[in-house]
């Protein structure tokens, strides 16, 4: 009741300072926790922008406001300062001065600063905050700090830089409503204060203290549970035991506790096949949709759950701090190849795809160490693989136990996996003692504290992963199978389709016969291969429509039995040794291509990969008899 | 006790945001002193050992990167955890803790202090 007589003053400041701010860009150091507090405000509405030579892909999405108007959010790769020295930090440098034809002029910034460690990350503020755009300094990760017995005068510090300043965690959602109000240009700005503008580190370090020391700062005490957890993740024993025990389990309850989900989504596309089928009356239309996208598509998505459930492993590694960790373990393998620390990373972002992991070598400032890195990326299992190894696996291996707890399945899909970085890792190790040799750049990377991951967190992850998996299989793989489909129907004889394989697709098949029979495969998996190379997983939906398509009567049959029925043994393992070491993915190729600025590196690399993929395909169809 | 002094002029690095020379060598201390402070490293210390950070002995770019870590000269370091073998280890520096590989951590040149103090 009160409160409405003075609320004069409260009105003009909603619709004084700014009529709508349109782009904002989110920065900060690494690991602040910038996604994290972008997911929270911008909720499912994120969408992945590729701007070309952006370093890694820059997500930009939009944040409704209660007044009803909308901001753009920029989410700028992670940097310390804003000296440009590698590409991130020159991407980051020119979008916020502008420069950059592709994103709009940022109007205000949301700088985010870790809140437990301010010292360090405070040496941001002053470089962002001269560059004069109106600016929010996020101290991140409150209810870490309050828990540890940190604490600080925000008033303070909005004196000492001359910057509003909010306490924010961005896991929890609290003081996002703060951050919403500044976005709103409601929130009254401290009269700004000119920083001086240190480009020497110890000098700029200095500057942060005595900021951080005025605004009493008192840095929270060692987070005590990371401590415990890293005696035992990074115990010389326990540590590579518990590794091992984790990838184990992962994958284990991957083929294990999936297969009701998996089941179901079959069901889901058989039955509406067959309605479609029982309601359409026969017709070119009904063939295409049921023999073609039905089971092409459907097949591919049958994967969806286990592709999912991978994701939440991954994610909650990620997301608790354990990777870095991992990353510490797996090190020494990189040293001893010569690659340097800053490959990690983008070779780890490979087992979800090599495109973005290709992309994100731009932080590598070596140039030779970041053509190696992109050259390597590919031989790493990425998602798309997946699917293909599980079909496989399940097909020809029985899902017995090993040594009692261990699944054949598992350990044919780990193998795999180490197949793969193994290729990667002896790839690098001849480049880099050949055409690539170059000298190392320091490794260092930040353990982070270990954090609970939140749902929320997980959720948007696997919401995001469902969106590029149905993305690929209603695009790509849609389209491939239509041309499949089309293909399959001509030409016409006597006003009926010809047999599958007098037809185009499988004249095409059986041309290609001869060079793919030394591997064990015949003219439908002829066609699978060369489908497979727009995507790889579309060998799955290519060979459901083929045999959709060759047993009409039973176009449910079961595409592991047709594959048994198809393939011998050996050959089952030759195709697998294929999709491992093969660059079937015309993106890579194309992003190869646009980072290395020429077809010499993307060229090379097809050909090396295929002929890896070839020789090692035939000395297994030729060797296993012997094993 | 003598603070470690930087040299500044030439060895400073850019003054504005355009292209950045990356082959001066940096030298972050002076501090070439009697015969206690031999050149030891991060890579002497074992868990638990404490230090302060005296010189870094590496290209300009590398440097700034570490120091942008909070390996300063003149910080205290405190050597933690280690991967399998001692390499790389963790090291607990200006409220964060870093992994570095021993080839850097030798760069890392340290005035000794702290417990379980070992001659080179």
């Amino acid at each position: 009741m009160s409160g409405c007589a003075d609320c004069a003053g409260c009105g003009s400041a909603v619709t004084l300072p700014t009529v709508a701010v349109k782009a904002v860009a989110v920065i900060g150091p690494p690991n602040s926790g910038k996604t994290t507090l972008f997911n929270r405000l911008t909720g499912l509405r994120q969408k992945v922008a590729n701007f070309p030579g952006v370093t890694v892909e820059q997500h930009t999405g939009v944040v409704e406001l209660a007044s009803g108007e909308s901001v753009e959010l920029i989410d700028l790769p992670g940097v310390y300062s804003l000296t440009p020295h590698s590409e991130d930090e020159q991407v980051a440098y020119d979008v916020l001065t502008g420069r950059r034809q592709d994103t709009s002029k940022p109007e205000a910034v949301l700088l985010v600063l870790d809140s437990t460690n301010l010292g360090r990350h405070l040496m941001l503020a002053a470089p962002i905050l001269a560059l004069g755009l109106p600016t929010l300094v996020i101290l991140n990760m409150a209810d870490d700090l309050r828990n540890r017995g940190g604490e600080l005068d925000i008033k303070a510090l909005e004196r000492e830089l001359g910057a509003p300043v909010a306490l924010v965690s961005a896991r929890q959602g609290e003081g996002i409503d703060e951050v919403r109000e500044f976005l709103a240009g409601a929130m009254a700005l401290p009269a700004p204060k000119s920083l001086p503008v240190l480009h020497d580190v110890p000098k700029c370090r200095e500057w942060a203290g005595k900021v951080g020391s005025r605004a009493e700062y008192r840095a929270p005490i060692a987070p005590k549970w990371t401590r415990r957890l890293d005696a035992v993740f990074l115990h010389p024993v326990a540590g590579p035991a518990i590794f091992a025990v984790v990838v184990i389990a992962v994958f284990q309850s991957i083929f294990s506790y999936v297969t009701p989900a998996m089941d179901a989504v079959r069901w889901l596309f058989q039955a509406s096949g067959n309605w479609i089928a029982a309601t359409l009356p026969p017709s070119l239309v009904r063939s295409l949709l049921v023999d073609g996208v039905w089971s092409g598509v459907g097949s591919v998505i049958v994967f969806l759950p286990q592709v999912l459930l991978l994701f939440l492993f991954i994610g909650i590694l990620e997301d608790s701090g354990y990777l870095a960790r991992a990353a510490l373990i797996a090190d020494r393998t990189m040293a001893r190849v010569g690659l340097q620390g800053k490959s990690f990373i983008p070779l780890l972002s490979a087992y979800a795809c090599a495109v973005p992991a290709i992309l994100s070598t731009r932080t590598i400032e070596n140039k030779r160490d970041r053509t190696a890195t992109i050259l390597i990326a590919p031989f790493m299992t990425c998602a798309a693989r997946f699917p293909v190894y599980t079909l496989i696996i399940s097909a020809f291996l029985p899902n017995r136990q090993l040594l009692g707890f261990l699944s054949v399945r598992t350990v044919a899909m780990i193998g795999l996996y180490a197949l793969g970085f193994l290729m990667a890792v002896v790839t690098a190790r001849i480049l880099k003692s050949s055409i690539l040799k170059s000298g190392r750049t320091p490794f260092v990377l930040e353990m982070p504290a270990y954090r609970w991951p939140t749902v929320q967190s997980l959720g948007l992850r696997l919401l995001d992963r469902s969106k590029v998996f149905l993305r690929r299989a209603g695009t790509v793989i849609l389209a491939v199978t239509v041309l499949l489909w089309l293909a399959a129907h001509v030409p016409y004889s006597h006003g009926r389709p010809p047999a599958i394989q007098d037809s185009l697709a499988g004249t095409l098949g059986r041309t290609i016969e001869p060079a793919i029979k030394p591997l064990g495969f015949d003219w439908k998996v002829g066609i699978g291969i060369i489908t497979s190379f727009a995507a790889r997983e579309t060998i799955i939906a290519t060979m459901g429509a083929i045999y959709g398509m060759d047993h009409p009567d039973s176009a449910s049959m079961d595409l592991q039995n047709a594959l048994r029925h198809d393939l011998t043994p050996a050959a089952a393992v030759a195709l697998l040794i294929f999709f491992a070491f093969a660059m079937q993915c015309v993106s890579t190729v194309a992003v190869v291509r646009r980072e290395t600025g020429g077809w010499k590196w993307p060229l090379a690399q097809f050909a090396y990969m295929s002929a890896l993929a070839y020789g090692g395909a035939f000395l297994v169809n030729h060797l296993w008899r012997y094993i | 006790m003598k603070k470690s002094r930087r040299k500044t002029g030439k060895g400073h690095l850019d003054k504005n945001f355009g292209a950045v020379h990356t082959d001066i060598e940096m030298q972050l201390s002076v501090n070439k002193g009697g015969p206690e402070s031999l050149p030891a490293s991060l890579v002497d210390l074992r868990r638990g050992d404490e230090a302060v950070l005296s010189e870094i002995d590496l290209p300009a770019e590398d440097a700034r990167r570490l120091m942008e870590l909070g390996f300063l000269p003149g910080a205290r370091v405190v050597a933690g955890l280690s991967a399998p073998g001692g390499d790389p280890r963790v090291f607990e520096v200006d409220g964060s803790e870093v992994a570095v590989r021993r080839e850097t951590a030798r760069r890392l040149k340290i005035r000794r202090k702290g417990r379980s103090p070992r001659k080179a």
